[in-house]
């Protein structure tokens, strides 16, 4: 085997390795943000990945992608907080798109979960956006009442 | 009509170039414009031996329910608009086995499309339409369909309206529950089971209507069957004059109740279930579930079950044959064909769509199975008879399968359509015997 081939196939490992992770390998996000992304992780798995998928790709016509999606990785983190707090039941349209399943509220989920499990959907697959913090959760919710 | 300028032929062959490179050694047979020729590797699916397939037609949209006319046109009911319609006929002809001219209708959406007796009914979300059908099986005017039932709930969960005709002048229509388990808050971890569920007042079931009487409402028809969660897959069987539907069992029993089930037991259950339909059959839903391991109909955990209290409830009807979990069974048919060979006469295929419900494990279904019948019953056996839908050998996040299988219907010369509405192909599967 060719050194050049045993350094793709060594290149492809670690690729495979970064993505397994959840993020991606050019992303180097300051350690308490990457505390942040590792906790909502596990958050994600027992919240969200069954319907949103192990790589955020949601299921068509049923619950609307996260990979890639403008809404999870635009500045509008105050919609998204709310998105996690109430739950969404009215049928809209993503991104040209209508979905059918209910999601739930989360509002039984900490401020700091919910900031930890955004700031991980915002900063894994092929998603690159900024943190979201406990504080603009706290404010989200203050709203809610 | 709209005429649309199509691709299929052109893709069909590029796709067939590229598999003949990848697969030298395979025999590549040549495109004859008289003989039906089946695509190379049947259009990337597994078959029995003896079945070849090709693709009739490509990148339709969200291709949904068909229906083939004696003469081998095929309707499809499209779940999105195509250029501002929602309903195409496919025609061959060059009689090459390929669609080369395709045109486009009616500007709803929908997935039930039907023929009996010189009427192509077709559904949209919350009513059913009907078409008159002229002696070459073409719709006399496009623009005027007759609305025979309207007002149907519609609330974005389960909405789709499948219907199925008897042989009795009476349309079938599902109406699917706007739920998963009908919770107060639903899909909420934890949320008990509303008591008695209200919706199955007006959905959740399959409703009975007059196939030919004009603006037809909730009134005018007969709460058929009920405690069908979701139904998407049914058809009449004519062998034993009933109707026989496909339900979606319910989602999440770990998610919703995970000090109940494991996550191993989510992915595994409840089963996707076939009944056998009479007036007044209850399937249970919500508050049982069939459980494909224990055989058993069992109390849902939102209504005082734990995974292991088997419903007593007497009035509840069994499955009459259960399928592995989630694999969401939209298409039903009884083959009446002499095609393929006799074991497959009178017996069922099902078009499974593919499961979403199962992660973490990796996902299943995306096939087409077949199920042996023997005096109108399935004689309890089942076999996967098409698969490969999915282009990849694991599908563990559902948008990476590529084509999913949704409808079917059975051509004039008994070969089997099957509709994919992820990338809206349309294949052919024939019996050939080599």
């Amino acid at each position: 085997m060719s050194s050049i081939k045993k350094g793709l196939i060594g290149f492809a490992l670690l690729l495979f390795a970064f993505n397994f992770w959840g993020f991606k390998s050019e992303t180097k996000l300051p350690d308490p943000v990457m505390a942040s992304v590792l906790r909502g992780k596990d958050v994600y798995k027992a919240q969200c990945l069954a319907c949103h998928q192990q790589d955020g790709g949601g299921v068509p016509h049923l619950n609307p992608p996260l990979d890639g999606s403008q809404n999870v990785n635009g500045n509008d983190k105050a919609r998204l907080i709310k998105i996690v707090l109430n739950g969404l039941a009215d049928r809209v349209e993503i991104e040209g798109e209508m979905y059918s399943n209910t999601m739930a509220s989360h509002k039984d989920l900490s401020n700091q979960q919910i900031a930890d499990v955004l700031t991980y959907i915002r900063n894994s697959w092929t998603n690159k956006a900024g943190p979201v913090t406990v504080e603009e959760v706290k404010i989200g919710r203050s709203k809610l009442k | 009509m709209l005429k649309i300028v199509h691709y299929s032929l052109l893709v069909a062959s590029v796709i067939g170039m590229s598999s003949a490179k990848v697969l030298a050694n395979h025999p590549v047979k040549k495109l004859s414009k008289t003989h039906v020729v089946a695509d190379t590797i049947n259009a990337g699916l597994k078959l029995p031996t003896g079945f070849e397939a090709l693709k009739v037609a490509d990148n339709l949209g969200r291709a949904r329910h068909i229906a083939v006319t004696a003469q081998g046109d095929i309707y499809v009911k499209l779940g999105r608009l195509s250029s501002g319609k929602g309903t195409l006929r496919l025609r061959d002809n060059n009689k090459d086995g390929r669609a080369d001219d395709i045109q486009s209708f009616g500007n709803f959406i929908g997935t039930g499309i039907a023929i009996k007796n010189n009427y192509l009914y077709t559904s949209s979300d919350d009513a059913v339409y009907r078409y008159q059908l002229n002696a070459n099986g073409e719709v006399i005017n496009t623009e005027a369909p007759e609305k025979i039932i309207s007002g149907l709930i519609n609330r974005g969960q389960h909405e789709t309206k499948s219907v199925a005709l008897d042989n009795d002048g009476n349309i079938y229509v599902n109406i699917g529950a706007y739920s998963n388990s009908c919770q107060i808050e639903d899909r909420k971890k934890g949320s008990l089971g509303k008591t008695p569920c209200p919706i199955l007042d007006s959905a959740g079931g399959i409703w009975k209507f007059s196939a030919s009487k004009l603006n037809q409402t909730y009134e005018n028809g007969v709460r058929y069957a009920t405690g069908l969660r979701n139904v998407v897959g049914l058809d009449w069987n004519t062998q034993n004059n009933q109707l026989y539907v496909m339900q979606h069992g319910r989602d999440q029993l770990h998610d919703l109740f995970p000090d109940m089930y494991t996550e191993k037991d989510n992915a595994e259950k409840p089963a996707e279930t076939m009944y056998a339909l009479k007036q007044g059959t209850n399937a249970g839903w919500p508050y049982v579930y069939y459980d494909p391991e224990l055989k058993k109909k069992m109390v849902a955990p939102e209504y005082g079950g734990d995974g292991k209290k088997v419903s007593t409830d007497k009035n509840i009807a069994d499955p009459a044959i259960a399928f592995p979990a989630h694999m969401a069974p939209n298409g039903l048919l009884f083959y009446t064909g002499s095609q393929f060979p006799a074991k497959y006469k009178n017996g069922a295929f099902i078009a499974f769509h593919g499961s979403w419900n199962r992660a973490p494990l990796p996902q299943e279904g995306y096939f087409v199975a077949f199920v042996p019948f023997k005096n109108g019953k399935p004689t309890g056996e089942w076999e996967i008879f098409a698969n490969g839908f999915a282009g990849v050998e694991v599908v563990t996040s559902t948008r990476s399968a590529q084509h999913r299988p949704c409808g079917l219907a059975q051509g004039p010369d008994g070969s089997l359509y099957v509709s994919d509405d992820s990338k809206g192909t349309i294949y052919k599967i024939s019996y050939t015997g080599k």
